[in-house]
């Protein structure tokens, strides 16, 4: 069972009609490195890694989604009142002759979500390790999406979400530690 | 909820976001560290403060959460926008 | 690690026919958990506010971006 809250995570706020980040932001939404499918990665893994990491997993898993709302929010805000020769204008004619401005899991070029973003291997440090290397992705993902955006509103929302990758990135090297250990030891160093 | 939002129901969302986001960190904390146990005190301070700081919110603003955890008064207030990419 | 010295540098090799002016210096980010393998109890906290604006609620913990010892950088 899943709940859902009806606010945001963290305030998102984008101070200009802007249709051509929004295409970028789209790598977050629907690409390889992007909060779903990180949100899906980690909350398929927990299936079958051992229970010490499960809650890690899933506490994880289900913050990504709301971080993809926050995603879906900025590329909401960003194309909302956009005409067509706007959309066309930044690169957005394709998307707008399939979904008008309805959002769809595509990445910054247009490509749909696939399930081979992600990966399973049933074995836990390989997974964790894919984890890992997904945040850092997703952090780097961040930085370039940062660079490309003046709008200190859009960046501020985006710097949040680069620092949970750093935060989301401990907690699974210290995953990794815990599977390590051999006795339940106390692990701090 | 159609209404213009104010300045307060911005600032009391900003307070709940923050107290929330509290939790969040000690929360993925724990899971790695569950012997700690002045966070998990903690925790569980926040999470009693949570609560204060949501049924006000509620009691203004309407529900945070379906399905039973939150009471709604009538009509149905649920449905009402606005949703979190609106505001 | 201070919020400062959370990246790196290096000169890369410069072609005498690359068409774009040549970067100098390249520099890539080096954060925080890379230097925590474990995090330790008890560290100092951020305020909830601040750790809401921080995106994280411990100050050993924050990374910051673009470089803040860099003026130029961000936004295009």
């Amino acid at each position: 069972m899943w709940a859902y809250e009806k606010k945001l995570q963290y305030p998102v706020r984008v101070s200009k009609c802007d249709p051509l980040m929004a295409k970028f932001l789209m790598e977050q939404y629907g690409g390889a490195d992007g909060e779903l499918a990180a949100a899906l990665r980690y909350l398929n893994q927990r299936y079958t890694i051992p229970d010490k990491v499960v809650g890690l997993l899933t506490d994880i898993g289900t913050e990504e989604f709301a971080h993809l709302e926050m995603i879906a929010t900025m590329v909401y805000k960003l194309t909302k009142d956009a005409t067509p020769a706007q959309m066309k204008a930044a690169g957005l004619g394709d998307h707008y002759a399939a979904h008008d401005s309805a959002l769809f899991y595509t990445n910054a070029a247009g490509v749909p979500w696939t399930a081979s973003y992600i990966a399973a291997k049933g074995d836990p440090i390989a997974d964790l390790y894919e984890d890992i290397a997904a945040e850092e992705k997703a952090r780097a993902t961040y930085q370039w999406l940062i660079d490309m955006t003046d709008d200190v509103d859009l960046q501020d929302s985006l710097k949040y979400l680069r620092e949970r990758e750093i935060v989301h990135s401990l907690r699974f090297r210290e995953a990794v530690e815990i599977l390590k250990d051999k006795q339940d030891q106390r692990i701090y160093f | 909820m159609s209404h213009v939002l104010d300045e307060a129901y911005y600032k009391q969302l900003h307070d709940l976001q923050a107290v929330d986001f509290v939790l969040v960190e000690l929360n993925l904390y724990l899971d790695t560290h569950p012997g700690d146990e002045a966070a998990i005190a903690q925790y569980n301070q926040f999470a009693e403060l949570r609560k204060r700081i949501a049924e006000q919110f509620e009691s203004q603003y309407g529900p945070l959460m379906n399905f039973g955890h939150s009471l709604s008064r009538a009509p149905w207030q649920w449905k009402e926008a606005p949703w979190p990419w609106q505001v | 690690m201070s919020a400062s010295d959370q990246f790196r540098t290096y000169r890369p090799f410069l072609g005498p026919f690359d068409p774009c002016p040549p970067i100098q210096e390249k520099s890539y980010n080096v954060p925080p958990q890379l230097f925590i393998s474990f995090q330790p109890p008890n560290l100092p906290q951020f305020s909830p506010y601040e750790a809401l604006k921080y995106g994280t609620l411990w100050p050993a913990l924050y990374g910051p971006y673009p470089d803040p010892s860099r003026k130029e950088a961000g936004g295009d």
